[in-house]
């Protein structure tokens, strides 16, 4: 057609009525707080209609080649990475055994997950307002909570700051902004996005950080928080550790989705996936989203994919549920044997460095463990303490009580446990 | 979650209110019609106080949020659709005047709205929370009872949130059926760690709330929403505390004790003119005011001077807040009884919706129960 001819019909009268009777069909569409087209395909979105998240490495297994330069990471660093590592696995193997053997009451490893706790909190600062389930304790050691502050808390002694009313594991730092930790899952969420609601409107240069599991994050708290957060923009590091497992409970029968980070741009949330097992990969991400949610006032979503190589916790056996087979070939990937590889590949560390480290640090630890096994715990009256933060009347008159009550039966109670008032 | 008709279901308030500044009362309530199982009693004792102005409930609440949020510039107000002023009113104005960063909407989401109060708490602000409906607290309940209340015993004191006040309309209204009327008050007295109160009119919604806010630990306040509207008072105009864990004697007598709280004292001070009137016989009326923790000396003072008590509560009778009054008077006050206790209560039954008025225990069964005990 000639070009005369399109000209002639774009100003046709046929033109413009057959534009006006299409006006009320063609337009977009003005759903609130959607932003969409019209389509006349009937088509289900679906997990065919895209890409699943790719997880996002920088140390590549088993033979490590990639450089670190992109992750801006300096070679002490990565060697305190290292050594912390192995300082949370060696607390983990002497408090296990000593659970076995009685001495606490009740223990988790962080085994296979020190990648994503530490690569993390070094990609933090102190400032930064941490809110954790309870297998990040390798994020407290790296904020510098010292061997004795865990060992007294699992014992629950008289210099546990927690006063002995939790069970171990349940952690909490005032002067590390270390959140104590509670057993029920996921509250501390939109905790976490309240605290970090406060901190923006404080106008301080910080972001919260809150650790989760991939179990938790099938509690209403869950979608609770993600919501909050984008709604009410707040500067948030929500970061899921999806370990495969919650108890026995395999992924799969937690999601059919694509894992915890799919959800995050369905809330609007600024969303990655990262492999959890290397440990320049957690680092380097953290810190990006860190400077983006402090910068933006926005909350970042972290899926960390790792494996959980221990059991739950002492109360379970893992093997009733799993393959041997699975462990080891995870135990292959464990993110201290990735990055050892690559430290060595390096030349930055050897066997003889490797020994050295880990006899030094059993050999501390332990000293540690003795003497927080003889000391006391708080008088009877603490439990008493706390509650509110003065004590009421009806509460007083509870511990009086109980006071009369000890006066005859002192001798069928653990007293000597306990410091005298 | 909006019920927005509930606000009209209370009783006229007074023509001087409609010189009051908040211009949309006089609009809805053009379109009340039901009355109420209860006369609003003013309260007597106002004058002490200054200056004050007649406010209905919602005013001397949004009365005492104003000076909440004038005095401490961290303080943020949030809940469902507190923004535009909130379904009873009791945010209007907040957000003009305050800021859409310290008076905002959250998502409808109740969880949520507690837990995130709780962090901001943690981080040493005022937050004051709305729950819509006290009967949409529950999905809260797990980050009241197992976070809010525990937060500062589980760390040995080294974090708390009690700069956290959760507000949340409560009570029969007249039509609100299951989940427009609930008192779930006993729910949460069955936990260490929270505070409690229940106001039973402007006063004391104004001096608690402002208590509440100050207090260093979490504080849960039930308003009834019968008398956002119906019960107006000469409420003080400054800042004033109505303390907590205080009963207040409203009317002294000799016969026997009637303790009630929110909307029921005023049940409770109608019957005691009928107990008068009919029997000839003074009741001392005690309006419990905060239920937890409760002020068991002042019960226990008043029964040993009476030696009967009748405990009034619109939410039902097993394991209702009643028994734990009942129980611990008995304990305390045994010599002193000489009549049962009397609960006088809701029945166990949800909130029905057509047979409100035989499902209240109003003045005519709180009647009946104290003539029975009068004659034990």
């Amino acid at each position: 057609m000639a070009a005369q001819t399109y000209f002639k019909f774009f100003n046709s009268v046929a033109f413009r009525n057959f534009t006006r009777s299409l006006s009320n069909t063609i337009k977009e569409p003005k759903f609130m707080g959607i932003n969409t087209r019209f389509t006349d395909i009937l088509k289900f979105v679906n997990s065919e209609s895209y890409e699943s998240i790719p997880v996002y490495r920088l140390l590549s297994s088993p033979k490590c080649q990639v450089s670190h330069t992109e992750a801006k990471i300096d070679n002490d660093l990565l060697l305190k990475m290292y050594e912390s590592m192995v300082r949370i696995r060696t607390m983990d193997k002497i408090l296990y055994e000593s659970q076995r053997q009685g001495r606490i009451s009740f223990y988790m490893t962080n085994m296979g997950e020190e990648a994503i706790q530490i690569g993390s909190a070094a990609g933090l600062k102190l400032e930064d307002i941490i809110y954790a389930q309870y297998r990040e304790a390798g994020v407290l050691l790296w904020r510098g909570y010292k061997y004795s502050q865990f060992i007294n808390q699992c014992y629950g002694n008289h210099e546990d700051p927690g006063k002995g009313k939790q069970m171990p594991v349940h952690y909490g730092s005032k002067e590390l902004n270390f959140v104590t930790i509670s057993s029920p899952l996921t509250t501390q969420l939109p905790q976490a996005v309240g605290a970090a609601y406060a901190i923006k409107r404080a106008k301080k240069d910080a972001c919260v950080v809150c650790y989760f599991g991939e179990g938790a994050a099938s509690e209403g708290d869950a979608h609770a928080a993600f919501n909050f957060a984008a709604t009410l923009d707040c500067p948030i590091i929500f970061l899921c550790r999806n370990n495969g497992y919650a108890i026995s409970t395999p992924s799969l029968e937690q999601c059919r989705g694509d894992g915890i980070a799919a959800r995050g741009p369905a809330y609007g949330i600024n969303t990655i996936r990262v492999d959890g097992n290397d440990v320049i990969a957690m680092h380097h991400v953290t810190r990006v989203a860190r400077d983006f949610c402090i910068k933006e006032g926005k909350p970042v979503l972290i899926e960390a994919m790792s494996y959980r190589l221990g059991h739950h916790s002492t109360s379970d056996d893992s093997t009733t549920y799993r393959a041997k087979g699975e462990i080891d070939d995870w135990t292959k990937e464990s993110p201290i044997v990735k990055l050892r590889q690559y430290l060595e590949n390096l030349q930055l560390w050897d066997d003889e460095r490797n020994k050295e480290l880990e006899a030094s640090v059993r050999q501390e630890f332990l000293r540690e463990f003795e003497e927080a096994e003889k000391k006391l715990k708080l008088n009877w009256r603490e439990a008493f303490t706390d509650v509110y933060q003065d004590m009421p009347h009806h509460i007083k008159k509870q511990m009086i009580s109980m006071e009369r009550h000890l006066k005859e039966y002192q001798e069928h109670y653990p007293l000597k446990e306990f410091q005298a008032s | 979650m909006i019920l927005n008709k509930l606000c009209a279901g209370c009783r006229p308030t007074r023509p001087k209110l409609l010189s009051n500044p908040v211009k949309s009362v006089t609009r809805e309530n053009e379109i009340s019609s039901r009355s109420l199982h209860f006369t609003f009693v003013p309260d007597k004792k106002s004058q002490k106080a200054g200056e004050t102005q007649r406010l209905n409930m919602f005013q001397a609440i949004n009365d005492g949020l104003k000076l909440a949020l004038a005095r401490d510039p961290t303080a943020v107000i949030f809940g469902e659709d507190v923004a535009f002023g909130g379904v009873f009113r009791c945010t209007m104005g907040l957000k003009d005047q305050f800021g859409a960063d310290r008076v905002f909407n959250t998502p409808l989401c109740e969880q949520g709205i507690a837990g995130f109060g709780i962090g901001l708490a943690n981080q040493g602000v005022t937050a004051i929370a709305e729950m819509q409906f006290a009967d949409y607290i529950f999905p809260a309940f797990d980050q009241l009872v197992n976070e809010a209340a525990k937060m500062r015993y589980r760390s040995g004191g080294q974090f708390n949130c009690g700069k956290l006040t959760v507000r949340s309309p409560c009570g029969a209204v007249g039509h609100g059926g299951l989940y427009h009327s609930q008192s779930p008050e006993a729910y949460f007295a069955h936990t260490p760690g929270l505070k409690i109160v229940v106001p039973r009119g402007p006063i004391q919604a104004k001096g608690l709330l402002l208590s509440c806010i100050e207090d260093p630990d979490p504080c849960i306040i039930f308003e009834p929403k019968a008398l956002y509207r119906g019960a107006v008072d000469d409420v003080p105009t400054g800042e004033f505390r109505t303390p907590i864990g205080k009963a207040e004697v409203l009317r002294e007598g000799t016969s026997v004790t009637l303790v009630g709280w929110g909307s029921q004292v005023h049940v409770l001070l109608e019957t005691a003119d009928i107990v008068e009137k009919k029997l000839n016989a003074s009741c001392e009326v005690v309006d419990l005011v905060s239920i937890l923790p409760w002020d068991t000396e002042a019960v226990c003072k008043s029964v040993k001077k009476t030696g009967r008590l009748v405990i009034a509560h619109e939410a039902p009778l097993t394991n209702g807040f009643g028994g734990e009054i009942a129980a611990t008077v008995q304990e305390e006050c045994f010599l002193h009884l000489e009549a049962p206790i009397q609960r006088v209560t809701g029945w166990d039954t949800p909130f029905p919706y057509i047979f409100e008025p035989f499902y209240l225990p109003d003045k005519w069964r709180c009647f009946d129960a104290i003539k029975r005990i009068l004659k034990y």
